[in-house]
């Protein structure tokens, strides 16, 4: 996983991992020339009394230096560039992967968890990309080079090298098949210590309400004692592997100027060559230590690259493309399309359902089935039901936020899914059941429904979804600051600013999912009071928990466990239907009191 | 600690010394190819030597690891756990929506990045300023002369080592800066997805994201390369270092002031005192992001607490308050400010006999919350005082205070843990049997029969599995259970199915019965069935009474009344005939 998404984010840069190859190749053979040239200097400088060759052997030691240095600082700009540019394109693709998503699709990962997939777990991944460059070029380089020039220097002691190679090579494998578990079962642990934390912090009043302080930091020391024990697990685990590593190297060392003396003495080998030995063996040393660093770094890259791989993998693996992958290739998300508005007024506005059916890939039971109706312009058309009747459903298949999987929906005679998106979003204004509101000021968030409008205009919208009068009480009026997500506001008004965001946009068909909730009576009919004669021309179709909402609504659908129960008016459902008494009663003063 | 250092020590001893035996060995060999005679015993003997030196060292290195690795986790943990348990005795107030995120961030990623940095710095550090003092001192032994010329490279090095620093540290503030601002967007257009969508918005957003993405690459880039700067330069210093060692000592040698095994060793030290300066320079980065961390966790454990409780009252008469409390109520002339100019809540004057149900009601910032936060000490009072059965509350120990209420809150708490654990909160080791009464006092009963794993069901990540509705009717559950005296409710203002609503309205009316219960009302039911209304207005109560009074009176109620609940009347009176 971690391996096949690394290859393929690197394979666009080619001719730099190329370059940063051959840079990380040269600083390499410089930093192994050096104890080449200082064995010579001993051989044939020192014990030759060649003053003037010692000088000449240190000129071109310090010119292999700052080829080295050169080397290297060039190595770590493009490894740098490249890896910090493999991130931009892995967020970017992210992003626009996330873009096509249904809601559906970001629901089942989560927004917050998204994020963290997009910003930390690629950060991860960048790092590992960075270490790669850095070390796993340069570090089996040394390491063979180091062997190579341990050989050259003479055969027979590079034996020794020979025969410590696989003894460390055991050593790794054994440290670093216990060290990975460790890590995998650390970061879940860690997982572990921010939910406990998190749910501590979200229900701090009702903890201290029932005074179960002393509970939950025993539940906390529990998830604490074991991720440090964990922790203390991998921690000794690393301890005990560089002495280990340095105990057989230095002996190694030790073994080298055993049997190089004799070899010196037997006249089998020259004096510098065991200098040389020495060094080349703390450059395999070395080495080996840097390829343990990337081994123990890459767990925890791995993990991320699995949690990124499923964003990427969604939609074209369930082999359903979700709707707007369809409109938008491979993530292209700059899909050209008509401007709305021309589109928008260009259609007229009857909505139809011909028995349309919703379910969820996999699922056995759809969510909807079976449900046709039409609703013309000039019209409110109310949906309601109980919590998971398929009410929000509904509505989502309209703009393609899901795609329905029976029957058709056609807009003003055309079939939805023959518009491209942008056009048949652009025939409709929407309140979503989640008010969701932008970081930036009011005026900017109100525009989005109308990027000209004026602040005439925007008044105008204002008032008539009954913000006008907070809105002017705040200081800075329209340009107030709106924190994101819109927290700064309390639930009733952010549903009024997002009715009149929608209101900006001239529209055809008008969608306000369950946006009605958050407000009082007296303003939710003073509201729809206002609301009437700017949708007089419009189709509206409305989700609503509250009968007081929808009692004048042209048709009431009636829904229940993803079916039609009934349709009609209110004076019509109230006769026939007995769904639609039980709901109306359930939220009267007359049931209220027991 | 103690331990450490010794063991540390014994390493660097051993480690600054073995080079120097491995050095005369090798002069052992050099002898006997300029003198011809070769003493092998010698030989044996000092290698024999080296080699039990490396294996000490080997050895004191695994114990300073060891001890280290428990030291610095033993820290992790303590930190962990002050941090827990600083949350628990930070005021109320900095757990609303704009602290929240902060507090959790710093106790979950800064305690963690403390936590692996030290880990690192540690180990390294100590064995580091060791190394490098224990390779000083033995060149200086070998040749002080060029003792002197590697001493050059330390100004050099920290030299380079600030400079980069320096340069880095602004790149990586600014890397650290737009992650958090493409943190934000990403947060921002994940969650508004939707409307992004529906108002075909995703241009204009993949460009701002775009921008950021863009602004994050250049300074990641920059911190990246300008930091990695400094370990190809700190081995250029290394190495020409190596090179002045080599070429002055061979000088030195051909001299004859020097011995080839002297060389061999000196330049074995001068790479024992080059490689901790680079690492040094290394941890560098490592350092400030640390401190940057550790800043904002004792930041955190800085915060100024909840004031301790009250000492026993200086008559020596235990004030406090009986295990049931009967469940009188008196605010008198409570205010509070958040320590601001304009109070919160001012001048609140009311009682509530036991067993009574009082509404709270208003419009949203009117204060009805801070009357709940108050009475549970949530918040403490600028002036006023406040008793429960007589008591004075600020007398009272919190936990005492808040033993007598079981509370409902409008977000229902849940915790990650079984229904039962949910429930079973209120009251710890209750009994099956009482658990399930519970239940079904407050209709969890049914739905909880239909999970397959029934009461042992584990609740995931938020409830996730559950709905609104039920998740509300669980925290009610967990109030019955507890079983305390006095009620605080929190209606919840968002609707719920009817079904739901209707089993929710039901469990409040068995929960309130025979209770005292304050009430922060939204039902038309519960205000008009209430022994005393609270009509509350820019932080004062305006009116109090019963329902037909205040209607009677026609002032600020009627009007409240009539905007929050004539829609309703409206509907029943459309209703009422078909009913």
């Amino acid at each position: 996983m971690l391996f096949s998404l690394m290859r393929r984010l690197l394979a666009a840069h080619r001719m730099t991992v190329l370059a940063i190859i051959c840079l990380q190749l040269l600083q390499t053979t410089a930093n192994l020339l050096l104890p080449t040239l200082n064995a010579a200097i001993i051989d044939d400088g020192i014990v030759g009394g060649n003053t003037p060759l010692i000088q000449r052997l240190g000129g071109w030691m310090a010119g292999v230096a700052a080829l080295q240095v050169g080397a290297a600082i060039a190595a770590g700009y493009l490894g740098a560039v490249v890896a910090m540019r493999a991130g931009r394109e892995l967020r970017e693709e992210l992003f626009a992967k996330v873009q096509t998503f249904s809601s559906q699709e970001i629901g089942a990962f989560g927004a917050p968890s998204l994020v963290t997939r997009a910003t930390n777990d690629v950060t991860q991944i960048q790092s590992l990309a960075v270490l790669v460059f850095t070390m796993l070029v340069a570090a089996p380089a040394s390491f063979i080079g180091g062997i190579i020039l341990a050989v050259h220097q003479d055969v027979a002691l590079s034996g020794i090298v020979v025969a410590v190679i696989p003894i460390l090579a055991g050593l790794m494998v054994l440290i670093v098949r216990r060290l990975i578990p460790l890590y995998r079962q650390g970061q879940e642990l860690i997982d572990r210590i921010s939910r406990v934390l998190r749910e501590q912090i979200i229900g701090a009043n009702v903890i201290r309400g029932f005074v179960r302080q002393d509970h939950e930091i025993r539940r906390f020391d529990a998830a604490n004692k074991d991720l440090t024990k964990n922790n203390l697990d991998s921690a000794l685990l690393v301890a005990g592997m560089n002495p280990t590593i340095m105990v057989v190297v230095n002996l190694a060392s030790v073994a080298v100027v055993w049997f190089g003396g004799h070899r010196i003495q037997a006249g089998e080998m020259r004096l510098g060559a065991l200098t040389a030995f020495i060094a080349y063996i703390l450059q395999i040393l070395i080495a080996i230590m840097m390829a343990m660093y990337v081994f123990t770094t890459a767990p925890r890259a791995a993990a991320c690259a699995e949690r990124i791989q499923a964003v990427l993998a969604t939609g074209t693996a369930t082999g359903c493309p979700s709707p707007a992958a369809a409109e938008y290739p491979a993530g292209d998300t700059a899909a050209p399309a008509p401007p709305p508005a021309a589109a928008g007024t260009a259609l007229e506005g009857t909505v139809e359902f011909r028995d349309v059916a919703f379910a969820y890939p996999g699922a056995e039971a759809p969510v909807l089935a079976g449900i046709t109706f039409t609703a013309v312009p000039g019209t409110t058309t109310a949906v309601i039901g109980a919590t998971g009747s398929g009410k929000s459903t509904l509505l989502n298949l309209l703009p393609r936020f899901l795609d329905l999987t029976g029957g058709s929906i056609s807009i003003g005679g055309r079939d939805i899914r023959s518009l491209p998106l942008a056009s048949l979003r652009g025939l409709m204004a929407l309140v979503p059941q989640h008010s969701y509101l932008f970081s930036g000021t009011l005026a900017e968030n109100l525009r989005m429904g109308g990027p000209a409008a004026g602040d005439t205009e925007l008044w105008r919208v204002l008032d008539a979804a009954q913000a006008g009068d907070f809105v002017r009480s705040l200081p800075d009026g329209l340009d107030a600051p709106v924190s994101q997500g819109g927290t700064n506001f309390s639930g009733g008004q952010r549903q009024r600013l997002c009715i009149a965001r929608a209101l900006l946009r001239p529209a055809p068909v008008y969608v306000f999912d369950d946006s009605f909730s958050a407000l009082d009576y007296g303003t939710d009919y003073r509201l729809r009071a206002a609301l009437e004669p700017l949708l007089r021309t419009a189709t509206v179709l409305v989700v609503a928990e509250r009968v007081a909402t929808i009692v004048d609504a042209a048709q009431i659908l009636v829904l229940e466990d993803g079916r039609l129960a009934a349709h009609g008016t209110h004076q019509e459902l109230m006769a026939t239907s007995r769904t639609y008494r039980e709901i109306a009663a359930s939220q009267l003063v007359l049931a209220e009191t027991p | 600690m103690v331990g450490v250092i010794a063991a540390t020590c014994g390493f660097a001893a051993l480690n600054v010394a073995a080079p120097k035996y491995l050095g005369d060995a090798t002069d052992v060999v050099v002898d006997s190819v300029v003198g011809g005679d070769f003493d092998g015993q010698k030989l044996g003997r000092l290698l024999l030597a080296v080699a039990l030196m490396y294996l000490g060292a080997s050895l004191f290195s695994w114990i300073q690891g060891a001890l280290t690795a428990t030291a610095v986790q033993r820290l992790s943990y303590g930190l962990r756990a002050s941090v827990e348990q600083k949350l628990h005795r930070l005021p109320s107030a900095h757990f609303d929506d704009q602290h929240r995120g902060d507090v959790l961030s710093r106790a979950t990623n800064d305690v963690d990045n403390v936590s692996q940095a030290l880990n690192q710095l540690l180990n390294q550090l100590i064995m580091s300023v060791l190394m490098l003092s224990g390779a000083l001192a033995m060149m200086i032994w070998l040749s002080p002369l060029l003792a002197l010329i590697a001493l050059v490279s330390v100004p050099v090095s920290t030299v380079v080592t600030v400079l980069v620093a320096r340069k880095s540290q602004a790149h990586f503030s600014e890397q650290w800066r737009s992650t958090g601002e493409l943190h934000a967007h990403l947060e921002e257009f994940f969650t508004g997805h939707e409307v992004i969508k529906a108002f075909g918005r995703q241009d204009a957003a993949a460009a701002t994201f775009g921008a950021s993405n863009g602004r994050l690459f250049r300074a990641a880039a920059r911190a990246q390369y300008v930091s990695g700067v400094v370990q190809p330069l700190m081995i250029f210093v290394a190495n020409l270092n190596y090179i002045a060692v080599a070429v002055i000592g061979a000088l030195q040698v051909a001299a004859g002031n020097m011995t080839i095994g002297g060389i061999q060793a000196f330049i074995q030290f001068s790479r024992l005192f080059s490689q901790p300066m680079g690492q040094i320079g290394g941890m560098l980065t490592l350092m400030q992001s640390c401190l940057a961390s550790a800043e904002r966790v004792f930041a955190l454990l800085d915060a100024p607490e909840i004031p301790a409780d009250a000492a026993a009252p200086a008559a020596g008469a235990a004030i406090r308050l009986a295990r049931t409390p009967a469940g009188r109520i008196r605010f008198e002339a409570a205010t509070f400010g958040y320590g601001a100019d304009i109070p919160v809540v001012q001048d609140l004057s009311f009682s509530v006999a036991p067993g009574q149900t009082v509404a709270i009601v208003g419009h949203t910032g009117a204060g009805k919350t801070t009357v709940v936060n108050l009475l549970m000490r949530f918040y403490e009072l600028d002036s006023g005082r406040i008793t429960v059965d007589g008591v004075d509350i600020a007398e009272l120990p919190r936990d005492q205070l808040r033993a007598a209420f079981g509370t409902v809150l409008q977000d229902a708490w849940l915790f990650t843990g079984s229904i039962r654990d949910n429930i079973e909160y209120g009251r710890p080791g209750a009994s099956d049997a009482d658990v399930t009464a519970a239940a079904q006092a407050s209709h969890v009963d049914q739905f909880v029969r239909a999970l397959p794993a029934g009461y042992a069901t584990t609740i995931g990540n938020d409830g996730d599995s559950l709905s609104r509705g039920q998740r509300q009717l669980i925290s009610i559950a967990r109030a019955q259970l507890a079983g305390r005296s006095i009620l605080i409710l929190d209606e919840a203002t968002s609707s719920v199915d009817s079904r739901t609503e209707t089993q929710i309205r039901q469990a409040m009316a068995t929960l309130r019965q025979g209770r005292t219960s304050l009430v922060i009302a939204h039902r038309l039911s519960t205000v008009r069935d209430a022994d005393l209304i609270l009509v509350m207005d820019h932080g004062r109560i305006v009116e109090q009474g019963k329902h037909l009074e205040l209607m009677a009176a026609d002032g600020v109620y009627t009007a409240l009344y009539r905007d929050q609940f004539a829609g309703r009347e409206q509907l029943e009176a459309a209703l009422e005939p078909e009913l």
